[in-house]
């Protein structure tokens, strides 16, 4: 008993899982606590019968507080209920976290080679517009050529419009959050556009709205629930993007441009085709996002047909998908998991008068404590007991817009 | 001797990284420091070391005169491939133009008797001339490498110019109605107002060295609370003073996490983003949808300034406007005085570019970052409420990217606030364009005119921003050591 405790420590160290902190743990779940705490006050400010209640709170405060407290537990009960409460729900928050995943790991791999792709919205535009094209003009394929077919389409579709920011950030130095903005815009356009062409209109409407994509092209899924291939692929790519980062040649150098750019040309690797090649993986995985919107059937049995504001806000999602997730890709995962909670909770939760913007609001708060542990201290002094550890940038590094 | 730096082979153009600012000082190649190098090079390896020195002072010139630096050349070719393109487009709409082209002076709504006369051009001709000019300056870009620097200059103006009078021509020729070009002019000013708001509000940030990437979100925000206390007050200047209070608001956040707590801060200003549309959207589903009163701001007024309206054809473009249009252009010369002419504006370029330096000499680089960022808010506050003031209602998503376009304009404007206005100017113009072409009933497709400003942003944010500067401590978060 008089031996010093440092040899047991360090030979105990490696039996801990090397990458949980648990520093980091705690301020992400009472990052969530405080939006949460944050939304029921907007909810109870933004609400009209509870103002009415607040009139009157000196003389009888009971019944504004009751008022409030009745509204706040309608409003969450809903949405827990709406991603929760039941395998229809969960397998409804799978379905929806699967895009934000993909997405999500496609802004985060970007992150750790030093660049900020804001594009994923429109890369998933353009994976949602190409995987839908070849899933409807295409018939007669099987199944297992025709989906493969379509997926590829998608992938291939994104990774082209995320290459192109590469390159010209490569060549020309054009900062990649500037050109993405702009992309988005142009793939935005492109589809209202190409919607109103022969090419992707549903012949027997006047509206822009695409044909269903065919059955051979749908993701299948397990009957009765929205549990469909779209989230094991979701897993897939995941797994995939862990490899590809962790274990080859091609992560390394994503890495090193990462955290030293002039480094990693003094050593003789390409910054240039880095970036082309990252920017092209990035936006391939938005591209895939893309796809599982388009093909992945959301509600019911058959996807949604292709529509201008199909996509909805995946892209810029993502964005806080990858940060909440630290850009590694099980931190991607689950937070993926928890935003597609938000969304298929936010519809639900719509239904009671709360409004699914504010999934949305939370969504940002989230974010914004996470990155900001400090900050998080601060609001909660409790915290500060604990050891302090360095917070770990999300981003590896970003700069001047130049 | 000293010891040159020689290009080494390995150096190709293609695996040079682009300056990053956050690891190296970025390098900058001035035009005649590449030359130099090469000349220093020519000499060492003349076989005859010990020619007489006006030799080499010969030889040196000679190579001064024809040696061009390999990122000139990069320039000068792709502008030169573009123009050609441009040209080749111009070339193509020659024989899709019909009929003369009607440009109007005045509006339509002038009366007749103070109305300046149209002014007719046969279509072919104009578009023919607009070519030649296009190509004309395309071969002085792509073999002009001895051309003098201003020769240059005018074959981009003229470029330009031909651009845009070949397109007008071919969009109005054999049309029923005329081209207004005064409307298309006094529609430039209206578009770019918020624009140039947006773009001060980025100015004063950067220049501090804080990037503001969620000039959309102070926009949005500040949109949003213009309306509503515009429909509770029914004042224009109090939904002013709402907007710019809910812009200030918003910039305070910026400044919090970016300058307290450190934050990425491209990340935080895309996050502050998604938070303003999260909460307006929110706010106008659970407030403005009930009660639709609350969604009625009131709208500005044209207030025409007294003498100079009525000067024909400028009064009308110039002096005929809102407010806040008028606001926008006066806050340029303020920006600009309060930049380059006080003391606070020498701290707030000082902090953006040497923050060590700075606080070496006793300036508070916290103090003058808020400071910027937080007059920065004022003017994206007013950008903001330029929405509501000319629609009368706030809708989800009112600014539609104008904050991003603003961020454009901040980084082709060179972080200098009048070159950023005149580029916020173009995007006005541009958008103007769009929606004027539009009206013209031209066969070209709506959707491909209202993308016209996200074409024109990545072209020149491709072809300029790799010769353009930021502050230097742009994005770097100051820590006092």
């Amino acid at each position: 008993m008089t031996e010093s405790p440092t040899p047991d420590r360090t030979a105990r160290r490696p039996v801990r899982l090397a990458r949980v902190d648990w520093s980091e743990i705690t301020v992400t779940v009472f990052a969530l606590l405080l939006a949460f705490v944050i939304g029921a006050v907007l909810m109870v400010i933004a609400d009209t019968e509870v103002q009415q209640k607040f009139t009157y709170f000196f003389a009888r405060p009971g019944d504004a507080l009751t008022a409030s407290v009745d509204k706040i537990s309608t409003s969450y009960g809903a949405l827990f209920r709406g991603a929760f409460g039941g395998i229809g729900p969960i397998t409804n928050t799978m379905a929806q976290s699967a895009p934000l995943i993909c997405a999500g790991l496609g802004v985060g791999l970007a992150f750790r080679a030093g660049l900020f792709n804001i594009g994923g919205q429109g890369q998933a535009i353009m994976g949602a517009m190409f995987g839908a094209l070849v899933g409807f003009k295409l018939t007669g394929l099987p199944l297992v050529v025709h989906l493969p077919l379509a997926i590829l389409a998608g992938v291939v579709a994104g990774g082209i419009w995320g290459g192109f920011v590469g390159f010209l950030k490569a060549r020309t130095g054009a900062h990649e959050v500037i050109v993405t903005i702009m992309m988005n815009y142009i793939a935005g356009g492109l589809l209202s556009f190409a919607l109103t062409q022969a090419l992707f209109r549903r012949p027997d409407r006047a509206d822009p709205i695409a044909p269903v994509v065919a059955w051979n092209a749908t993701f299948p899924r397990i009957a009765g629930t929205q549990l469909h291939l779209g989230f094991l692929l979701a897993l897939v790519a995941a797994f995939v993007v862990w490899l590809v980062i962790e274990r080859t040649s091609l992560g390394f150098r994503i890495r090193a441009v990462g955290s030293n750019p002039s480094a990693s040309a003094t050593a003789g690797m390409s910054v240039a085709n880095t970036t082309m090649v990252t920017m092209a993986l990035s936006g391939a995985l938005a591209g895939l996002a893309g796809v599982q919107v388009a093909l992945g059937p959301m509600s019911g049995a058959t996807p949604t047909p292709l529509t201008a504001g199909l996509v909805g806000t995946i892209g810029f999602d993502a964005i806080t998908v990858a940060l909440l997730g630290r850009s590694r890709p099980l931190g991607t995962v689950f937070a993926g998991l928890l935003f597609g909670a938000l969304h298929a909770g936010g519809l639900v939760m719509q239904g009671t008068g709360t409004p699914k913007e504010l999934t949305t609001v939370l969504q940002a708060l989230v974010v914004m404590f996470v990155a900001t542990p400090m900050l998080v201290r601060t609001l909660l002094p409790f915290l500060r007991a604990r050891r302090a550890r360095r917070a770990v940038p999300a981003v590896a590094s970003s700069g001047g817009l130049a | 001797m000293s010891n040159p730096r020689l290009p080494r082979p390995d150096e190709v153009p293609g695996d040079v990284p682009a300056p990053d600012r956050d690891s190296t000082p970025p390098q900058i190649v001035t035009p005649q420091q590449a030359p130099q190098e090469m000349t220093v090079t020519s000499v060492l390896n003349e076989p005859t070391a010990d020619a007489p020195t006006d030799q080499i002072a010969a030889a040196q010139e000679v190579h001064l005169a024809t040696t061009e630096s390999r990122e000139n050349r990069t320039a000068r070719l792709s502008t030169g491939v573009l123009l050609a393109l441009m040209g080749l487009v111009l070339l193509r709409l020659i024989f899709a133009t019909h009929g003369k082209a009607t440009f109007a002076l005045s509006d339509a709504l002038v009366p007749q008797a103070e109305r300046l006369p149209d002014i007719v051009l046969p279509g072919v001709p104009l578009v023919v001339v607009a070519t030649v000019v296009m190509l004309a300056a395309a071969l002085a870009f792509l073999f002009g490498r001895r051309l003098p620097g201003w020769v240059r200059g005018v074959a981009g103006a003229g470029a330009a110019t031909a651009l845009v009078i070949g397109f007008i021509t071919w969009a109005a020729a054999g049309r029923p109605l005329p081209f207004q070009v005064s409307n298309q002019l006094a529609g430039t000013l209206v578009f770019a107002t918020p624009l140039v708001f947006g773009a001060l509000a980025g100015v004063l940030c950067e220049r501090s060295g804080v990037v503001n990437v969620a000039i959309e979100g102070q926009m949005l925000t500040a949109a949003f609370t213009a309306t509503l206390v515009g429909a509770v007050t029914k004042s224009v200047t109090a939904m002013l003073v709402g907007a710019v209070l809910a812009g200030v608001l918003m910039a305070a956040v910026l400044a919090l996490f970016t300058i307290k707590y450190i934050v990425d801060q491209v990340v935080i200003g895309v996050v502050i983003n998604l938070f303003a549309s999260g909460l307006t959207a929110f706010l106008f589903k659970a407030i403005m949808a009930p009660k639709p009163q609350l969604n009625e701001a009131p709208l500005m007024e044209r207030i025409p300034i007294p003498v100079l309206s009525d000067i024909p054809f400028l009064g009308e473009v110039l002096f005929r406007q809102t407010w806040l249009v008028y606001l926008a252009f006066v806050s340029v010369a303020v920006v600009s005085f309060l930049l380059y002419r006080t003391k606070w504006g020498l701290r707030v370029r000082a902090v953006g570019e040497h923050p060590q330096a700075a606080d070496t000499v006793g300036i508070s680089v916290t103090a003058t970052r808020w400071s910027a960022v937080l007059v920065g808010g004022v003017f994206a506050g007013l950008g903001g409420a330029f929405f509501p003031a000319s629609t009368g209602l706030f809708n989800d998503d009112i600014t539609v990217g104008n904050g991003f376009i603003a961020l454009a304009a901040v980084i082709m404007g060179r972080w200098k606030p009048i070159l950023a206005a005149c580029m916020a100017l173009f995007f006005g113009f541009l958008q103007q364009l769009g929606s004027q072409v539009q009206t013209l009933g031209t066969p070209i497709n709506s959707q491909w005119l209202i993308l016209l400003p996200y074409f024109a942003t990545i072209i020149a944010v491709a072809g300029l921003v790799g010769r353009v500067r930021a502050p230097a401590s742009d994005g770097i978060p100051y820590v006092k050591a």
